[in-house]
């Protein structure tokens, strides 16, 4: 059965909203399918507003993997801001996908992406618009199957009731692999509905399906086990790894959007892992192990792509993209080919110990200096030492002269505070090393006229990560501690004032380490929070440190627990973990030991260029490194300027 | 994009400019101005026009729009003039650049510009527009349409940048009718939609469709049920007859003999 359109009802609401533009789709290389031609329906969600979510990797890399299959649609849905959802729930007018106004109930799947926690509520209110029952206990075989994925999937306990599925890791291959599995069901028509789809589904191993583990608690409240309720599921659910980048080249058709986002750019990963080991660092933990993209897919893609989408900027994405085996070929290959085009290029937060004056040369070549970032994360060396980020004080200042000898007049640079066994101290030399930078960039510019910007934010300790027991410090500690450090940068007052400050305060950084580390009984704890009310939580104009207080106080006490039960307690070695079920490969004996070694300030290297130090994700997950250097060079493009590009 | 050994400091000059016309249909009529001064450059890349830039530290291409019609409203007459450092032949520039934007953004046509003929907005002083009202009986707005014609001024308010104001809608309209068009696509199936046909010039501050629907409602009490469908069909210079000269027309060249 077709399925129509509901943009002539949601046009009616359009007048009435702010930024129509972002609920209309219509961008370069948006793709939409007859329904009726094809098997299986995706909707996709990242679950924030547009202009957040339209530049997302993740899910332009999905929605292009999808529609290329010929029998497969896929189409996008955000979240609408509450000035659209007030019209739609008094008009009758459901979550709609973006390409073509369908409505979301109609898809066979609705695949959200969660970079973070905070698009939790989100989900909710696109589920409640799109007329799809909250808890999955309650969906009949009419409903899609709600499947998270993103980082945040490595621990969906708190979403367990709201979601029918999660993955967890790479997607490429995940999402074709489910797409076989729905075809194969739809195809024998449907046998034993949707149990019976859900149940295939979490028999590849790979794929969790909450509804088939229980849960039990201990008296105390921690707990006792977690155990899949029938005999044909397995104990534990895998990551997935997609392995050779090169096969992946995607997105190929970046999605180019009339409204304003948050990025404006082409965006290539270079690489996707990291094996530095920051302690604190989610990403790079269930990442691993460091797979390469090579110098001459990334040249390729990025001519490809900036002639598809005609940006003006690319940026050359990782989680620490200075560390490319060829970096430094790539930067200049690629300066070289764009010498005469105003296009620029930028790389995302840069390790202080990686970067160097050949990258900053390239990086400002045509006289465009894109911001730099660098992010060291702790003030002292012995808190470093604790989150294992190994640069030295030194290493810092010798990179921002590098930066503001080469003509950068202004780096940002990006802190924690609440770190395990941070003391006040540790937190007052951020100031001093603040104040340094500025001493020693004014002498290398030979100006006064330069700047830096101190980024701070509370630290969440997140699963599969070393921290992943670790105490979280109290707000008020944290908004204390973050008080302190501003007083004492301006304690010099012309040092100070080259001295921009920023900070998050402890508040939202405690919801989100309920988030992160809950388990399901915080489940009822977003749906009081989103009954209240509560919506786009990463939005601080939005968020409501009193709601989800006052939420947690109304529903935890029930279970025997409490809001700082699931932050500020240190957990002990033998303690179940809501996720442990859930594996990223890495080694829980090999967590806790670099979590011991944290305590004792013992750093940890690389195995990038170190022997292996047996984390677990390689043999468990029959993956290994992929790294360069290939040897290849970018070659010179043939210009293409004054050639109008004139359709056939 | 620059072109190869450029003067420092210098850029290429401007040899040759184009004035299009470009519509904003559909969905897309959601696109505001900003959003469309984005999009269009981006299309001036991936079009691989040779667009010229302008002077001095952060150079930005050469690009002037005339009037832009309000985010929310379609158009079948918006105008602008780009300038080129190489010269092109205008129907292949305007089939790149139509290509290279979104479905609904469309290039319709592109003249090249004549010298001293003086600029897109020196031929511009009137926009006549098409207001669709579904649900709304269309002897209602007669009735409506004929109590603002009589009226000697007809005072509405809007938030302008300069904040609340309040100023006359009715010396402006120099046309207003209901009309009869059936070729139009209805919004409601079966349901009565009156059309409005409405002629306004330039003044300061504007006068645009809506105030003149405010209008309408000021004198009486029109109250359209679903938010209206505007759509600009012309821009020019108003004649005499009350006719809207197409602002290209003078650079046009004349038919070549033979
Ligand atoms: C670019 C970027 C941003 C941008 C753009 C965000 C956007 N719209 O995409 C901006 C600047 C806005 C941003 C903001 C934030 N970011 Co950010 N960001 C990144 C960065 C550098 C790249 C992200 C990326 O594109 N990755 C590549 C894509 C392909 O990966 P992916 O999205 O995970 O998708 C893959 C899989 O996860 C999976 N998948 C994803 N979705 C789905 C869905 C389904 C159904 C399935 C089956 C699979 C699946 O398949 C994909 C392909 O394999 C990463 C670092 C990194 N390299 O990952 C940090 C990172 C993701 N950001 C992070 C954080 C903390 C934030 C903020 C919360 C910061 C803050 N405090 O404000 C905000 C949150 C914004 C928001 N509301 O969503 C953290 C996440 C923390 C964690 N989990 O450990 C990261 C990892 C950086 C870090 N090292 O700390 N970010
Ligand atoms: S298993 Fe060894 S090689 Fe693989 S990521 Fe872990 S430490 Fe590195």
């Amino acid at each position: 059965m077709s399925v129509s359109s509901v943009f002539p009802q949601l046009e009616q609401l359009l007048p009435r909203v702010s930024k129509p533009i972002q609920y209309v789709g219509g961008e370069l290389g948006a793709v939409v399918k007859d329904w009726d031609a094809t098997t299986v329906r995706w909707a996709l969600m990242y679950p924030d507003a547009y202009e957040v979510g339209l530049p997302n990797q993740g899910v332009q890399i999905l929605y292009e993997v999808l529609n290329e299959q010929p029998d497969v649609l896929a189409e996008r849905t955000y979240a609408v801001w509450p000035d659209l959802e007030a019209l739609m729930k008094e008009h009758g007018v459901p979550q709609f996908t973006v390409d073509a106004h369908r409505p979301v109930k109609a898809f066979d799947v609705l695949g959200l992406s969660f970079a973070t926690e905070l698009g939790y509520t989100n989900m909710l209110s696109a589920l409640d618009l799109a007329g799809i029952p909250l808890d999955s206990a309650d969906r009949g075989d009419d409903d899609p199957i709600v499947l998270a994925g993103g980082h945040a999937s490595f621990n969906p306990e708190p979403i367990a009731d709201f979601i029918d599925a999660a993955v967890l890791g790479d997607g490429e291959e995940a999402v074709l692999e489910i797409t076989g599995i729905i075809r194969e069901w739809k195809d024998e028509g449907r046998p034993g509905g949707r149990d019976e789809l859900l149940l295939r589904l979490a028999r590849t191993e790979s794929i969790y399906v909450p509804r088939f583990y229980d849960v039990d608690y201990l008296p105390d409240g921690r707990i006792q086990r977690v155990v899949p309720n029938r005999p044909d599921v397995p104990f534990r659910v895998a990551k997935r790894t997609t392995m050779d980048l090169d096969a992946w080249p995607y997105p190929k058709k970046p999605l180019v959007p009339l409204a304003e986002t948050v990025h404006e750019r082409y965006a290539v990963e270079i690489f996707r892992g990291c094996t530095r080991g920051c302690r604190f660092c989610q990403a790079g933990m269930i990442t691993r192990p460091v797979r390469e993209r090579s110098i001459t897919t990334v040249g390729q893609m990025v001519k490809e792509g900036l002639e598809f989408s005609g940006f003006s900027e690319v940026g050359l994405l990782s989680l620490s993209s200075a560390d490319h085996s060829e970096i430094g070929d790539m930067c200049s290959g690629l300066a070289e080919q764009y010498a005469d085009t105003n296009v620029s290029l930028s790389l995302p937060s840069t390790r202080v110990d990686a970067f160097n004056i050949d990258l900053a040369q390239e990086l400002s070549r045509n006289g465009r200096r894109t911001g730099l970032t660098f992010a060291p994360e702790g003030g002292s060396e012995r808190i470093r030492k604790v989150i294992n980020k190994m640069v030295t004080k030194e290493d810092l200042i010798r990179t921002v002269v590098t930066a503001y000898s080469n003509g950068w007049r202004q780096v940002k640079l990006y802190f924690m505070c609440g770190l395990p066994t941070e003391t006040d101290e540790d937190v007052l030399e951020i100031a001093q090393m603040a104040h340094e930078v500025i001493r020693a960039g004014r002498e290398a510019a030979g100006t006064k006229d330069i700047r830096c910007t101190v980024s701070i934010g509370g630290f969440v300790p997140k699963p599969h990560t070393p921290f992943q027991w670790a105490p979280m410090e109290r707000p008020e500690v944290i908004d204390a501690r973050l008080k302190m450090l501003k007083q004492e940068i301006n304690s010099d007052r012309s040092l100070g004032r080259a001295i921009g400050y920023r900070y998050h305060d402890g508040e939202p950084s405690l919801i989100e380490g309920l988030l992160s580390r809950g388990d399901r009984r915080v489940g009822a704890v977003i749906r009081r929070v989103w009954e209240k009310g509560g919506r786009f939580d990463g939005w601080s104009e939005h968020f409501s440190y009193a709601r989800w207080i006052e939420s947690a106080a109304e529903v935890l006490p029930e279970y025997g627990v409490d809001l700082d039960w699931f932050t500020t307690r240190e957990r002990e070695q033998l303690e179940v973990l809501p996720w442990d079920h859930l594996d990223s490969g890495l080694d829980k004996d090999w967590l806790w030991q670099d979590w011991q070694d944290s305590l004792t300030e013992y750093e940890q290297d690389d195995c990038r260029w170190t022997p292996c130090f047996d984390c677990g994700v390689c043999p468990s997950m029959d993956t290994e490194i992929q790294i360069g250097p290939t040897g290849k060079k970018l070659l010179p493009l043939t210009p293409v300027t004054n050639t109008l590009r004139v359709p056939v | 994009m620059a072109p190869k050994n450029q003067p420092v400091g210098g850029q290429a000059p401007v040899v040759q400019r184009l004035r299009l016309r470009y519509a904003k249909r559909g969905p897309l009529r959601f696109t505001s101005h900003r959003d469309f001064a984005r999009a269009f450059e981006r299309a001036l890349r991936r079009a691989g026009v040779p667009i010229a830039f302008s002077q001095g530290f952060t150079p930005h291409p050469k690009i002037s729009y005339a009037s832009a019609a309000p985010t929310g409203v379609g158009s079948e007459a918006e105008y602008l003039e780009i300038g080129l450092q190489a010269e092109v032949d205008p129907e292949m520039l305007r089939r790149a650049l139509d290509a290279a934007l979104s479905p609904g953004l469309d290039v319709l046509e592109a003249v090249i510009a004549r010298e001293g003929g003086g600029s897109l907005a020196d031929r511009i002083d009137a926009s006549h527009w098409r207001l669709e009202l579904p649900q709304v009986d269309p002897a209602e707005a007669e009735a409506a349409v004929k109590a603002f014609q009589e009226a000697g001024e007809v005072l509405v308010e809007r938030m302008t940048k300069q904040g609340r104001r309040t100023f006359d809608a009715r010396q402006a309209v120099t046309r207003i009718a209901v009309t009869q068009q059936s070729d139009l696509p209805s919004e409601a199936d079966g349901a009565p939609c009156a059309i409005i046909d409405l002629v306004v010039r330039q003044v300061t501050p504007a006068v645009r469709p809506d105030d003149v629907l405010s209008g309408l409602r000021a004198v009486a009490g029109l109250e359209p049920p679903v938010p209206p469908r505007v759509t600009r069909l012309a821009q020019g210079m108003l004649t005499a007859q009350g006719e809207i000269v197409d602002p290209l027309d003078a650079d046009r060249e004349p038919a070549l003999p033979g």
